[in-house]
């Protein structure tokens, strides 16, 4: 399976503060990969850095590469704003815009002219929607507010939005710590069936969801990648004791 | 059993203060609605309200035309739209600044500056307005072979409109910058711009605290009476030009108010007519806000 995202000796930090050392990591074409470990390990720094979403935080400096395609996404020719539209984002918190539903999934198509005529961004929205497995739910209500859907829908709404920009690569916090058990259960379906279309990068505190959702699994202390491999062989044998002692609940 | 008689009289303390508040402003309402009555029955209230000549001062006593508001009321709204048109693009515009786009030492030092502003007494701005703005305003406009009197709408709006500018700015800044910051990165996430971003998430996003923004300073800027008497001026021309002078409802009262006058002759009286007019109109604007925001709050909430 080619690398969709190679990580290269990856170092971060935010002003003095180094959060991210030497990280190396392959992310395989069409599969999850989620990133564990404790928290404040630097999961979601790592996750940031694939979108560069974290240009917008004062003081963040980098060192090492970020390849997409074998291409360096950090070089000073890249066009961010474009890098973003090949990979979407889901954050922890679902985080509609104050627009309607219809509004929301049209906000990334609508910036970034993604259609001809209302006709093919009605079809647009409705297709994404039905992909993030919420259009029966919404279909009769598009023009209403997104805020009044329930968390879970909310969160699906989010990755409709996400997916409605063609991205290749989508990146997910910890996309199901603010949702019910059985809305958790819905996305990580969808989750599941995106992995067709999509590179999936999640990070998640939950060992039965990494396991249900991804296919490698890397784990980081301490701002430093401990080990990565297959999640069926990293949870069953896992080489490094920090490892082991997060899987076993010694600590976490 | 824990001193429960004291937390109730403790209770009824508080609720005495609440009470006092709502009945001493009932007190004033219907005061100035006497008040009020009284002169109605001196001057038709159509003559007050649909009048378009408001000359009480050059009246001998006892003569009851003269008493037409309407000047009064488009010369406020006269220099109350300038005042805005300055205030509102301008404040919203540095708010954006500070919060978006300004680094956090310029955040540090401008902040408190624009707090500071705010707080100075209206005085100083109408001091300097007539001062220095209008007389600046006068010669650019003789520059372009145009007439402005110095005492004119323009100057006192404009004035007006610096003076609301650092609490309007400051209060938006407040209002834009309390936004969560997952709206902002999922926007960008989405490869939107800086600017894309304010646009079309954060500035529909904070709008019903702009549009409370708005309001405060509207209702400051409308209740302004310093400036207007320094830098407008007490001519009640009934007109739209801002190169003309025009006077406001609040100027008037003050006007009609100084010196020695009995308490029941019309000229007198008309003050209270006018404050219970301004009265009715600021608590209509606000209840009308208040409406359109709970109501935008509870769509978009
Ligand atoms: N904006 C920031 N400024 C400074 N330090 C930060 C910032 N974001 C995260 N950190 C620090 O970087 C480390 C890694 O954080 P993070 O990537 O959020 O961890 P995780 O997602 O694994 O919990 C933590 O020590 C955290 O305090
Ligand atoms: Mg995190």
């Amino acid at each position: 399976m080619p690398l969709k995202i190679d990580v290269k000796d990856l170092n971060l930090f935010y002003g003095d503060k180094q959060a991210l050392f030497n990280v190396s990591l392959g992310f395989p074409e069409f599969q999850t990969t989620a990133l564990m470990g404790p928290s404040g390990c630097g999961k979601s720094s790592l996750l940031r850095c694939l979108n560069r979403l974290n240009d917008i935080i004062p003081n963040v400096h980098i060192q090492g590469k970020v390849l997409l395609d074998k291409e360096d996404i950090y070089a000073p020719s890249l066009d961010v704003v474009e890098l973003r539209t090949h990979v979407g984002m889901v954050f922890q918190k679902p985080n509609p815009f104050p627009h309607s539903i219809y509004e929301n999934v049209a906000y990334g198509p609508r910036i970034h002219t993604l259609f001809k005529d209302k006709t093919e961004l009605d079809e647009i929205v409705e297709k994404n929607l039905a992909r993030a497995g919420l259009w029966d739910e919404v279909k009769d209500r598009l023009h209403q507010p997104a805020t009044r859907l329930s968390g879970g829908q909310q969160q699906r709404l989010c990755i409709a939005r996400a997916i409605a920009v063609n991205p290749e690569v989508i990146l997910m916090d910890e996309p199901c710590s603010a949702l019910d058990p059985i809305a958790t259960a819905r996305v990580e379906e969808l989750i599941d069936e995106l992995r067709e279309r999509f590179t999936i990068v999640i990070v998640t505190h939950n060992l039965q969801q990494a396991a249900r959702v991804s296919q490698q699994t890397a784990f980081f202390h301490s701002g430093h990648l401990v080990e990565a491999g297959e999640t069926g062989a990293l949870f069953t044998m896992p080489q490094d004791e920090r490892t082991q002692g997060y899987i076993t609940g010694r600590y976490g | 059993m824990r001193s429960l008689w004291l937390e109730r009289l403790v209770r009824y303390f508080f609720f005495l203060c609440a009470l006092s508040a709502v009945v001493i402003t009932i007190g004033i309402v219907v005061s100035l609605l006497g008040e009020t009555l009284r002169f109605f029955a001196r001057v038709s209230i159509i003559d007050f309200l649909f009048g378009l000549t408001w000359a009480p001062q050059t009246l001998p006593t006892g003569e009851t035309s003269g008493f037409g508001a309407i000047p009064l009321f488009t010369g406020t709204a006269l220099i109350t739209l300038i005042a805005m048109a300055v205030a509102l693009p301008c404040g919203t515009m540095v708010a954006i600044y500070l919060s978006e786009y300004a680094s956090q030492t310029m955040r540090q030092i401008f902040k408190p500056v624009l707090e500071t502003l705010a707080g100075i007494p209206t005085l100083v701005y109408g001091f300097f307005a007539v001062t220095t703005l209008g007389p600046l305003l006068r010669d650019t406009a003789e520059f372009f072979h145009l007439s402005l009197v110095s005492e004119s709408a323009l100057n006192a709006g404009l004035i007006m409109g610096i003076m609301i500018l650092p609490y309007m700015s400051s209060l938006c800044e407040d209002a834009l910058h309390s936004l969560p910051v997952a709206l902002r990165e999922g926007s960008m996430g989405l490869g939107a711009t800086s600017s894309e971003t304010i646009l079309k998430v954060l500035l529909p996003a904070a709008f019903p605290n702009l549009m409370a923004a708005f309001l405060l300073s509207l209702s400051r800027a409308i209740g302004e009476t310093m400036i207007v008497v320094m830098a407008a001026g007490l001519a009640a021309n009934l007109t739209f030009n801002p190169f003309e002078a025009v006077t406001t409802v609040t100027v008037q009262i003050v006007s009609l108010l100084t010196g020695d006058q009995e308490f029941d002759n019309a000229k007198t009286l008309a003050a209270f007519g006018l404050g219970f007019v301004l009265f009715v109109l600021t608590f209509v604007l606000n209840l009308l806000a208040l409406y359109g925001v709970k109501r935008y709050k509870r769509i978009y909430g």
